[in-house]
């Protein structure tokens, strides 16, 4: 109970935080570099749930990712469409495309699927940039338009962009909470368990694995819409291979199939990116190692070896507490293992 | 109640089982004795629709399920209780209990009824309900998987060699639970290699050998069967 209390006031907190940095801090640079920070987390947040929370890593994210951009740019700037609609429409856009995918790539697995979703993404990349009559091409799209007024209301200044996108992070992480802590959620985390032990329970893997799909590039079209109404410029390479592998890195850093991890990797990625400026592409002789030692000590990412650490730690303290305190009960589970020790040491 | 007739469900061009006919009861107990290899899982999983038969037919309650989707086969009464005790180690005991209840996952009586049931069978998945099942010992595992293939109520139950790995004594008390489990009114079709425990609760036993059935009959005529008792029982 206390822990649950202190997890919360930490969390309170840290939303704090977020609400009152700009306040604090008054550095447009800063302002710019943390939002679209948030951006990348909501994707991050997309990815972790199909390829941390279900085994399928998907690679076509990127894509997915363009899609919503370009879908929100395409409804405003060419169709003039209301701000709010097509943002839902961008969402709605980029998961029907995913449906579509996701019918033929969930058919295959592991690397094969990577592989497959590699090439999915590369090719929505390849018709982005080459079908100049719609999406204009290598010269991009100009002029997307800020998201709308919401009565006096106005998303045209950084700081107002900031709160606007913090909220969706915000929603975006309580859905995310929601799910992962529901039968569907752990009907996914079944199916990254064994597809095939879920099968003999009842489970129908291909619906729930195009379930998680959908919803993973839902969040993909949903942080690409919003990239799009931020940078107000869009061009083909935010759908490059690039993007997916950044997009990665957060994830592995943070903790794939962790609930704070995309928070913490990206924070920390974009973060030390940034301070590292100075070495231009040399950081990447940095981080290479550095995520190459976190892969192989810590798969699970600082999340999860904080968890480990955590676990390690209390299970530390109750055997602290209770030395030894093996009677025999006379009940079924007690017999059960004190008779099997008996067998293990004997 | 189930029927198989003339099974055979290849992979590639190996045969694992080649006709295979197989007649269980609504009610009995009955068991599938062989080595390893001999083809008693792709049975199991040829009825759990895990596997297309090649030929020939199952049915169970008269309806044809030879083909379908393991999801309905699940739905339709039929459940097997995974090789291996294989668990959702990182879940608690209690989670995988409710994800055995998947198919009735509606049904919020239903599952709390289930839930009761399997409890008075296994007190110790009640005490420790809140363990990760990761952390349970081998015949607790066991006891856990049984328990969550009982959650959807299946009428009939495939076991999938509940004894392997485990110690004498655990062996002993698994088998006493099965056949209390049939007593309750749960068909039972048993996949054992040791013939010596299964034969004392089964009603009936089939012998397999390199894919087809080479033996069959009652409890205790399997048990004074000369080349069962060589084979099987080491007497």
């Amino acid at each position: 109970m206390a822990a649950l209390l202190r997890k919360r006031v930490f969390i309170i907190g840290l939303i704090g935080l977020a609400v009152l940095f700009p306040l604090i801090i008054q550095n447009e640079y800063f302002l710019h570099v943390l939002t679209l920070a948030f951006i990348w987390m909501i994707a991050v947040y997309g990815l972790n749930l199909l390829a941390g929370y279900t085994g399928y890593l998907s690679l076509a994210h990127a894509g997915f990712f363009a899609i919503g951009a370009y879908a929100l740019g395409l409804l405003t700037v060419k169709a003039g469409m209301n701000y709010w609609i097509a943002l839902v429409l961008a969402c709605l856009i980029t998961s029907g495309i995913g449906f579509l995918v996701g019918l033929v790539a969930l058919r295959t697995r592991e690397h094969f699927f990577a592989i497959y979703t590699l090439c999915v993404g590369y090719i929505i990349y390849l018709v982005i940039d080459k079908w100049d009559s719609l999406t204009g091409g290598v010269r991009g799209l100009i002029g997307i338009p800020a998201p709308a007024n919401i009565g006096p209301v106005s998303f045209e200044n950084p700081l107002s962009q900031y709160y606007f996108i913090l909220a969706f992070l915000l929603l975006t992480i309580l859905v995310m909470y929601r799910i992962v802590h529901s039968l569907t959620g752990r009907t996914f985390m079944a199916i990254r368990n064994s597809e095939e032990l879920a099968q003999t329970l009842g489970i129908s893997t291909m619906k729930n694995k195009l379930l998680v799909f959908v919803l993973s590039t839902f969040f993909a079209g949903l942080a690409g819409a919003l990239y799009a109404s931020f940078i107000r410029f869009i061009g083909p390479d935010i759908g490059y291979i690039t993007i997916i592998f950044d997009l990665l890195t957060y994830l592995l850093v943070g903790g794939i199939g962790t609930l704070a991890g995309p928070v913490v990797g990206t924070f920390l990625v974009v973060w030390v990116s940034q301070s590292l400026q100075f070495l231009q592409d040399y950081r990447m002789l940095i981080f290479g190692p550095l995520l190459t030692l976190l892969i192989i000590f810590y798969p699970r990412g600082i999340v999860g070896a904080f968890y480990e650490w955590k676990m390690k730690r209390t299970g530390k303290k109750r055997r602290q507490a209770r030395p030894d305190r093996r009677k025999p009960e006379p009940t079924y589970a007690a017999t059960q293992t004190s008779s099997e020790k008996k067998v293990k040491e004997g | 109640m189930l029927k198989l007739s003339g099974l055979t469900v290849t992979y590639g061009s190996f045969a694992a089982i080649e006709d295979v006919t197989i007649d269980v009861a609504e009610g009995e107990l009955v068991v599938l004795l062989g080595s390893n290899g001999a083809g008693k899982s792709s049975t199991f999983r040829a009825i759990s629709g895990l596997e297309k038969p090649s030929a020939g037919g199952i049915t169970f309650d008269g309806k044809n399920i030879a083909g379908q989707s393991p999801e309905r086969i699940v739905k339709s009464g039929v459940v097997q209780c995974a090789e291996d005790r294989k668990l959702f180690p990182q879940m608690t005991v209690h989670e995988n209990l409710i994800m055995g209840a998947y198919v009735h996952r509606k049904k919020k009586k239903e599952i709390r009824q289930a839930l009761e049931n399997v409890h008075a069978l296994f007190p110790m998945l009640q005490e420790k309900k809140d363990h990760a099942a990761g952390s349970l010992s081998g015949g607790q595992q066991q006891m856990l998987a049984i328990g969550r293939a009982l959650m959807s109520r299946p009428k009939l139950l495939l076991l999938d060699e509940p004894s392997i790995g485990l110690a004498p004594l655990i062996v002993e008390q698994m088998f006493e639970v099965i056949h209390q489990i049939n007593q309750e009114g749960t068909t039972v079709l048993l996949a054992e290699q040791n013939a010596n425990a299964a034969l004392k609760i089964a009603d009936r036993g089939y012998v397999f050998e390199s894919g087809s059935i080479v033996v069959q009959g009652t409890s205790e005529e399997l048990f004074t069967n000369d080349a069962v008792r060589k084979a099987y029982i080491g007497a």
